[in-house]
């Protein structure tokens, strides 16, 4: 399952680093982070919930920059 | 500006400002009381950076720019307070530091926003009439076959056909042409279109979802989320090279010195020191962070105003590379439009062997059936047709009064017993048995496109070393247009299913490193488009198989779009090497000077923005495709 969110972040190095953050998150399969149009696409590991996955993904991002915002 | 940014503009000139007066003023303090003054523009500027390096350290991600500025800073006071008295260099580098980082979200957003724009197609609403008034409705929520009212100067907001008025279309936002398209009642329109002159009453054929807008928009949205090699190099580059550097900065401030002490001289702590510190504020990796996916998102929305989507920076990169084109000959080179010019052979007079065709193609939608029908102009009875037998990519054998009608290909005849002339003409040759006579055939022929000739040529200027021309020909008839087209290779008397085996074949023999583009017109060739390295698409307007098949899609259905498309990819990446060499260059002579002890702090501090704001500048050069 596949879903996008609006992010907001201000370099182009930390939406990598908030790329990587949410890979590292479980139940996160694949996500890409697109710096030009403030956006992350999350591809979610079978029968994970999008929410509580997405609530860990944010303070993951939130740990490695601080100044990020996902819009859930 | 965004608040955000405005608070740091604030805070930059406030810093500056008491930098100015602390340096040029003279004031009768000097020791602690000095760095104490001192002390309040520099935490003015950099207590951010200050917060976040720490929390970077406590959250285990010690080697970013806020850690590297913080500790080069902290470094330059401590030496300022301890030897020399000076504070001015490290507000000055924090100073700068901040500087660029404003120019660099500034200038960043500003170019997103703007490319954001150029692709913005996005009709806001529908007309609706509701009690005999005309009211705006979201366009989700219109459902199919609704009418809908477009005035003009309005865009048109879901796909549709006329029922009531004339105007002309504006199709440049999706097409890049600009020659205006003329709309009567009948006809199909694609929303993106902007109505320019007349009133236009259109009954849906689709939901907004489906419609070409939101495709298309959809596309582009998600183009610059498939990373390039050069994107992704970028990414793992900035992993290592940031602790690096680090390593290199203390392994600078520790070894000279020590080497120092024990060869007998003085140690001279503090030139080194400062040297390391200068070493960590050329590191900041962000020039080349930032400019190479702007290059990218910036090449992606310049072809996608000249009509020509990229629906990823990885295909950018491949179009660049492009070494072999091969078309697909009927839609990209040659107009598909067939046109019955001859028939020969035949006993039979024209109208009645025309006849006799129409009615055996009658069930099919094949281009050159429907030019037969064409050809015939009359309605055609079906009831007089039976046993309708297609035998694939070769032709059909039918049932007409009674009688057996086979209308195909050479290899048709000769698989029914019968032993076809064979004709010397170009096109495509309808081999007619009747019976188990032969009866003649039917010389049929595309038309060439007009720019096609100019096509081939733009893409041998571009440096594309062979172009392959497939079809369903025969040999002759392809040879003939291969000639008129300038093409290298030919490959015909091809079946459907053939055209990926060829590709294949194509693709196992190309030089590595070189990408095999397939160009096809997104009719029956999905799975073509998707085996070549390099799928292109043409005048997919409203073909969503073609769209979602293809890696490029060309609005509309101009060869010449071939070449531009390689061209503006070539534009971009070498924008994209230029900013990796420059940033490169730039950063690694600093180090060197750095380590050497030439290149000071401030020369640092400019070397890092300046590179960075000549970086996005060259970036942005990639979005202007327009005289390419």
């Amino acid at each position: 399952m596949k879903k996008t969110y609006k992010i907001e972040v201000d370099c182009a190095n930390c939406a990598n680093k908030m790329e990587d953050a949410a890979r590292g998150t479980s139940g996160v399969k694949e996500v890409t982070v697109n710096f030009m149009t403030q956006k992350m696409i999350v591809d979610f590991a079978e029968g994970a919930d999008a929410a509580a996955v997405m609530k860990n993904v944010l303070s993951a991002c939130k740990k490695v920059e601080e100044d990020c915002e996902i819009y859930l | 500006m965004t608040k955000k940014q405005k608070k740091m503009l604030v805070r930059i000139l406030v810093a500056a400002a008491l930098m100015l007066i602390l340096r040029f003023v003279p004031l009768p303090l000097s020791g602690i009381p000095m760095f104490l003054l001192w002390l309040i523009p520099y935490l003015i500027i950099g207590h951010d950076i200050l917060r976040k390096a720490w929390k970077g350290i406590l959250n285990r991600q010690v080697f970013d720019e806020n850690f590297l500025m913080a500790v080069a800073t902290l470094g330059a006071l401590a030496i300022g307070l301890l030897k020399t008295g000076d504070y001015d260099e490290a507000v000055a580098v924090m100073l700068f530091y901040q500087i660029g980082e404003l120019f660099q979200s500034y200038a960043v957003g500003k170019s997103r926003r703007n490319i954001s724009e150029l692709m913005d197609i996005r009709p806001d609403y529908a007309n609706i009439e509701q009690d005999g008034e005309l009211v705006r409705v979201d366009p989700d929520e219109v459902e199919i076959g609704t009418l809908i009212t477009v005035k003009p100067g309005e865009k048109i907001p879901i796909d549709g056909i006329v029922e009531d008025g004339e105007s002309s279309l504006n199709t440049s936002a999706l097409t890049g042409e600009s020659v205006p398209r003329d709309v009567r009642p009948g006809d199909e329109v694609i929303s993106g279109c902007i109505n320019m002159s007349g009133l236009l009453l259109i009954r849906t054929t689709k939901a907004f979802g489906e419609s070409t807008v939101s495709k298309v928009l959809d596309l582009v949205e998600n183009a610059s989320s498939r990373k390039s090699r050069s994107e992704n190099f970028i990414a793992r580059f900035a992993r290592y090279y940031t602790p690096v550097v680090v390593f290199s900065a203390a392994a600078l401030a520790l070894l000279p010195p020590l080497v120092r002490l024990v060869l007998g001289q003085a140690p001279d702590w503090g030139a080194w020191i400062y040297r390391a510190l200068t070493f960590l504020v050329i590191s900041c990796p962000c020039a080349l962070v930032i400019s190479i996916p702007l290059s990218f998102f910036a090449g992606i929305g310049g072809a996608g105003k000249a009509g020509i989507l990229i629906k990823g920076s990885n295909y950018l990169e491949a179009l660049a590379n492009t070494g072999t084109v091969v078309f697909d000959k009927t839609g990209t080179l040659t107009m598909g439009v067939f046109d019955v010019v001859d028939i020969h052979h035949s006993e039979l007079d024209r109208e009645t062997m025309l006849e006799y065709a129409a009615l055996a193609e009658s069930a099919s939608s094949h281009p050159i059936a429907v030019s037969i029908r064409k050809a015939w102009g009359k309605p055609i009875d079906m009831a007089r047709v039976s046993k309708v037998e297609e035998i694939g990519g070769n032709g059909v054998v039918v049932e007409i009064d009674g009688k057996q009608v086979a209308a195909g290909n050479s290899r048709l005849m000769r698989h029914l017993g019968i032993e076809p002339i064979e004709c010397h003409s170009a096109g495509t040759i309808v081999h007619m048995a009747i019976g188990s006579k032969y009866a003649g055939h039917i010389v049929i022929s595309d038309v060439i496109k007009p720019d096609a000739v100019e096509a081939i040529a733009a893409l041998k200027r571009t440096g594309v070393r062979s172009t392959v021309m497939l079809t369903g020909d025969g040999p002759s008839a392809a040879a003939q247009v291969a000639e008129v087209l300038g093409i290298d290779r030919v490959h015909s008397d091809l079946l459907p299913g053939d055209k990926v085996d060829k590709v294949e074949e194509l693709l196992s023999g190309k030089k590595s490193g070189e990408t095999l583009a397939f160009v096809g017109d997104g009719i029956n060739d999905a799975p073509v488009l998707s085996r070549a390295d390099l799928g292109i698409a043409m005048g997919a307007m409203g073909s969503d198989a073609a769209i979602e098949a293809a890696d490029v899609v060309l609005m509309d259905d101009d060869p010449l779009k071939v070449s531009k498309a390689i061209r503006i990819a070539r534009k971009c990446m070498r924008i994209v090497r230029e900013n990796i060499v420059f940033a490169l260059g730039v950063k690694l002579a600093c180090l060197v000077l750095g380590a050497l002890g030439i290149a000071n702090m401030w020369l640092a501090v400019f070397a890092d923005v300046g590179v960075m704001i000549l970086a996005v500048l060259n970036a942005i050069r990639a979005l202007f495709v327009q005289k390419l």
